[in-house]
């Protein structure tokens, strides 16, 4: 758990004591430096102005691509945002954040993958109805 | 007893050990973690409430549409909130760790106005939607739009809640551990609470108004 060369984990271990470092109330991976949050708000902005741009716009003609490229930007910024200000790391707490949100993100995209492919594959395999069946039925 | 220690004293050279029953000295950090894990889970809720909307969000019932209802510069003003309101915590972090405690209630109370500028854009969006008839019963669309934006903005106003809260706790009792914990657990709170709505105005919004 000690990161002597952490440049964040200095901070908090003057109040047990110095030999208690790594077992004090801090985790030193939760704490982001002010170049962390500049540099994460900086990206922030930039790749939320883009899809608002590309929408707002009219810039791509295609429908379809434009909601690919929002996607994109919007998984892009997801990690930026679980980087640096989430301080998202491999090592933090042991790496058991880290597994905990890919074991997550896994069933997120099993439920949201899953979902979509099942409905619409049931709204396309629907029976046919006419509008008067539709009225008629029970 | 006495013996025990008597042979302790004589013939082991081994420094005592002392086990830390109070738990005091934890060395994984529980809370943060298991704080973590409840993030997770309220996800996978938020995955749900994407899911239906995902499922139900071209459901019109020949209902307005997100393109009719949506005021894309709104969402945006009121995603600039949300982003300001995480770097203002940010900078509450900052402060915290700095030892700084006026600081820290100023940014705390900075980033508290960003949330409530953040909902009260919202609420007059909800307001107007079903002032003009777009309320939750009107299509199966605006029922999954009203489940997945509601609870992103109940979030939001219980996140604001437990900040207040914070900021009454570190003004009386210092940054103490516990606060300092505290802190930690609504920072991965309101950070999280972001990352959700890049789904939301990306999903919702600015997919919900392409034709």
């Amino acid at each position: 758990m000690s990161h002597p060369h952490d440049p964040h984990a200095t901070y908090g271990h003057d109040e047990h004591g110095g030999e208690h470092g790594p077992h004090t109330e801090h985790v030193e991976a939760a704490h982001g430096s002010m170049r962390d949050y500049v540099t994460g708000f900086i990206l922030s902005v930039i790749l939320t102005a883009i899809p608002f741009w590309l929408v707002m716009g009219d810039v791509i003609s295609e429908s379809g691509t434009t909601a690919l490229v929002i996607l994109g930007f919007a998984a892009v910024q997801i990690v930026v945002h679980m980087v640096y200000f989430l301080h998202m790391n491999p090592r933090s707490e042991g790496g058991w954040n880290m597994l905990a949100l890919i074991f997550t993100t896994v069933f997120v995209v099993i439920i949201l993958a899953g979902s979509l492919w099942v409905m619409f594959h049931m709204n396309a395999n629907m029976m046919p109805m006419s509008p008067h069946e539709a009225r008629i039925q029970p | 007893m006495s013996d025990a220690i008597a042979l302790n004293a004589a013939g082991n050279a081994e420094p005592p050990r002392f086990y830390d029953l109070a738990g005091e000295h934890h060395p994984q950090q529980g809370t943060l973690l298991g704080f973590w894990i409840y993030l997770m889970s309220d996800l996978l809720i938020f995955a749900c409430l994407f899911a239906v909307y995902g499922v139900l969000g071209r459901s019109f019932a020949a209902g307005p549409t997100g393109a009719d209802l949506f005021d894309l510069k709104l969402v945006a003003v009121n995603t600039a909130m949300l982003l300001f309101s995480s770097i203002t915590y940010g900078f509450a972090m900052l402060a915290m760790q700095r030892r700084h405690v006026p600081g820290v209630l100023a940014w705390l109370a900075v980033t508290g106005l960003f949330g409530l500028a953040f909902l009260g854009i919202e609420l007059y969006e909800f307001q107007h939607m079903i002032h003009t008839g777009a309320g939750p019963q009107r299509s199966a669309f605006l029922s999954s739009f009203f489940a997945l934006v509601g609870t992103h903005g109940l979030h939001v106003t219980f996140g604001i809640i437990w900040l207040v809260v914070l900021m009454v706790q570190v003004g009386r009792f210092g940054l103490h551990a516990a606060n300092q914990r505290r802190l930690l657990c609504l920072s991965m709170f309101w950070h999280f609470l972001d990352v959700v709505w890049i789904g939301v105005f990306t999903y919702v919004y600015l997919m919900g108004v392409l034709p």
